[in-house]
């Protein structure tokens, strides 16, 4: 039965009612909850996972409302009684603070407010970005589903009042050794860095924490600053910054490829900024890099170790290799594919970055020659159904086509999890390759679900006679909230081969694809 | 100096829209921060919004 309750006139944020879901539909008896605003989007999708009611109908997108399909109404009251438990819970903790309701009301307790982080729905995200602006207040915009056209009026607004708009889609971001968002703890330093993509941001950075290095600031910009529509407006601007910065001493830029050029554009202004400057375009033709003599990077892995290196006055050299000895690596591989039947072929990636996903991919082509995927490096590798895997296949859970309706993986790791447990039902998978993010913004503990999901894929596979290696990086820092080497243990235990970076679990994951069985 | 550069000098006063758990994590680290209870102005019904804000 499908049980439907309205509260008028209530709000709470979607990721907060996205954890509730969660947690919702663990209650005994629960066959589907949805608990949301009522929103179109929310409707349909109730409708999609078989929660239809015709009083759905009249709730708005002013109204909440739970809704779930239960045994019986003793699981039904169960469930308001969970929902009622999990608000009050929220309640408690927030009812010592006093929350203004407007901007102008907060700039009433507080004058000086210098940053903004948005996280509002996208169709309000403009209004409130613009508001801030305004007020001299420096955005990082993280709502998505904002115009190009929006997206360069507020650059403009911004960069003519010497103000940062990071985003929309803006993830992360450390400014003034502050993580906002999704970011790591990351020793202050010298290298600055201007970051287009999320997740890759967050490898160097961290990366760059891990080898004794440290940051000035992390400027993010949103995925489509590079693209020709907006020119480069925020990198330019944030670049600017960093080369007229004093603690600033090495620049590093992360970007998926740039339009040719404003890469060009961009490159020029590096070089004419006189700092020296690691350059990871993850995919990128490197020859104009060198020419403009800066660093080019194989790697996020490999620009975080020559901006170190730089920072410390040495030699930048190019790393593509292992932390381990050759013969540790050669034992591992032996080790993982010793009881592999001759059906397992085939890699299946299942990220929640959706950048390192993208560099596994980019590591991977030449040797798997198709990888399938949601994000696919060629047209016709995408895959028809993002729910069934085809040969290598290669996912990004924090991609829209995974995210619609629920938090993104790094806070809700629960589906991609799933996805561990299937693919290891399928006798041709060869090898999993997975991250585990973790610092300000991701899951408390993303490797609980993730160690349960290896566990009992490694049992699956057992119980048909074969073995299934599972590889992992996990990118933060120790100085996280959830502490790296905590999680690396953790997730070793359940069964998984961690490796130190994305690039060198790649590398690892093709020698096992590689070694003939 | 440009102004983003004077901000990169200056003590990070942080107001967060949306998501509250990006508040609650500055909080955690003792970082000066404001939440607003931001909720769709008139509901979401812009032309309502459009004709409060010029009434106010």
């Amino acid at each position: 039965m499908v049980k439907l309750d309205i509260k008028k006139g209530a709000y709470y944020d979607s990721v907060s009612l996205m954890i509730i879901s969660k947690d919702v539909k663990k209650v005994p008896g629960v066959k589907e909850a949805l608990v949301g605003m009522g929103t179109d989007l929310n409707k349909e999708i109730s409708h999609n996972i078989g929660l239809n009611s015709n009083e759905l109908d009249t709730v708005t997108a002013n109204d909440f409302f739970v809704v779930a399909s239960v045994e019986n109404e003793e699981i039904w009251q169960n469930v308001l009684l969970k929902v009622e438990e999990l608000l009050n819970k929220k309640k408690e903790a927030t009812s010592a603070n006093y929350y203004p309701p407007t901007l102008s009301s907060a700039l009433k307790i507080k004058k000086d407010l210098n940053m903004a982080i948005i996280s509002v729905p996208g169709k309000y995200a403009k209004d409130v970005a613009n508001d801030c602006l305004d007020n001299n207040i420096n955005v990082m915009l993280f709502s998505d589903n904002v115009s190009i056209e929006d997206e360069k009026k507020l650059k403009e607004k911004a960069v003519s009042k010497g103000l940062l708009m990071m985003g929309p889609d803006c993830g992360t971001a450390i400014i003034n050794n502050t993580p906002l968002a999704f970011a790591n703890v990351i020793t202050p330093g010298d290298i600055g860095i201007v970051g287009a993509s999320g997740t890759g941001t967050q490898e160097v950075s961290s990366l760059i924490d891990r080898y004794g290095g440290g940051v000035s600031q992390v400027i993010g910009t949103g995925g489509r600053d590079l693209k020709e529509e907006i020119g480069g407006i925020m990198f330019s601007f944030a670049l600017q910054s960093l080369i007229d910065d004093k603690n600033t001493k090495v620049i590093l830029l992360t970007s998926k490829p740039p339009a040719a050029d404003i890469q060009t554009k961009i490159l020029k202004q590096a070089k004419d900024g006189g700092k020296p400057t690691v350059v990871s375009f993850v995919g990128a033709d490197m020859t104009e890099i060198e020419k403009m003599g800066l660093i080019p990077s194989i790697s996020l892995e490999d620009a975080a170790k020559k901006a170190v290196a730089i920072s410390k006055g040495k030699t930048p050299t190019t790393f593509d290799g292992f932390d381990l000895s050759d013969d540790e690596i050669e034992k591992i591989v032996l080790d993982a594919t010793k009881g592999m039947k001759n059906t397992q072929k085939y890699l299946r990636a299942l990220y929640t970055g959706g950048t390192i996903c993208d560099e596994a991919m980019k590591m991977l082509i030449k040797d798997l020659g198709h990888i399938y995927s949601n994000i696919p490096l060629n047209k016709e590798d995408k895959l028809a159904d993002k729910n069934i895997s085809k040969e290598h296949t290669a996912l990004d859970f924090g991609d829209d086509e995974f995210t619609v309706g629920r938090a993104h993986p790094m806070i809700d790791p629960s589906l991609r999890a799933e996805r561990i447990i299937k693919e290891s039902l399928d006798e041709t998978t060869k090898v999993i390759l997975c991250d585990c993010v973790i610092g300000y913004g991701s899951n408390p503990d993303p490797s609980e679900d993730l160690c349960d999901a290896i566990i009992k894929a490694k049992k699956n596979a057992k119980d048909n006679g074969r073995v299934l290696p599972i590889v992992c990086e996990v990118l933060g820092t120790n100085k996280d909230p959830q502490s790296f080497d905590e999680t690396c243990e953790k997730i070793k235990n359940a069964g998984a081969i961690i490796m130190p970076t994305n690039a060198q679990a790649v590398r690892l994951t093709k020698k096992i694809i590689n070694k003939e069985i | 100096m440009s102004k983003l550069n004077e901000l990169f000098n200056k003590k990070l006063n942080v107001v967060n829209f949306g998501i509250e758990s990006f508040y609650e994590d500055l909080k955690k680290q003792n970082v000066e921060a404001i939440h607003v209870d931001w909720k769709p102005v008139a509901g979401g019904d812009k032309d309502l919004a459009n004709m409060l804000s010029d009434l106010i």
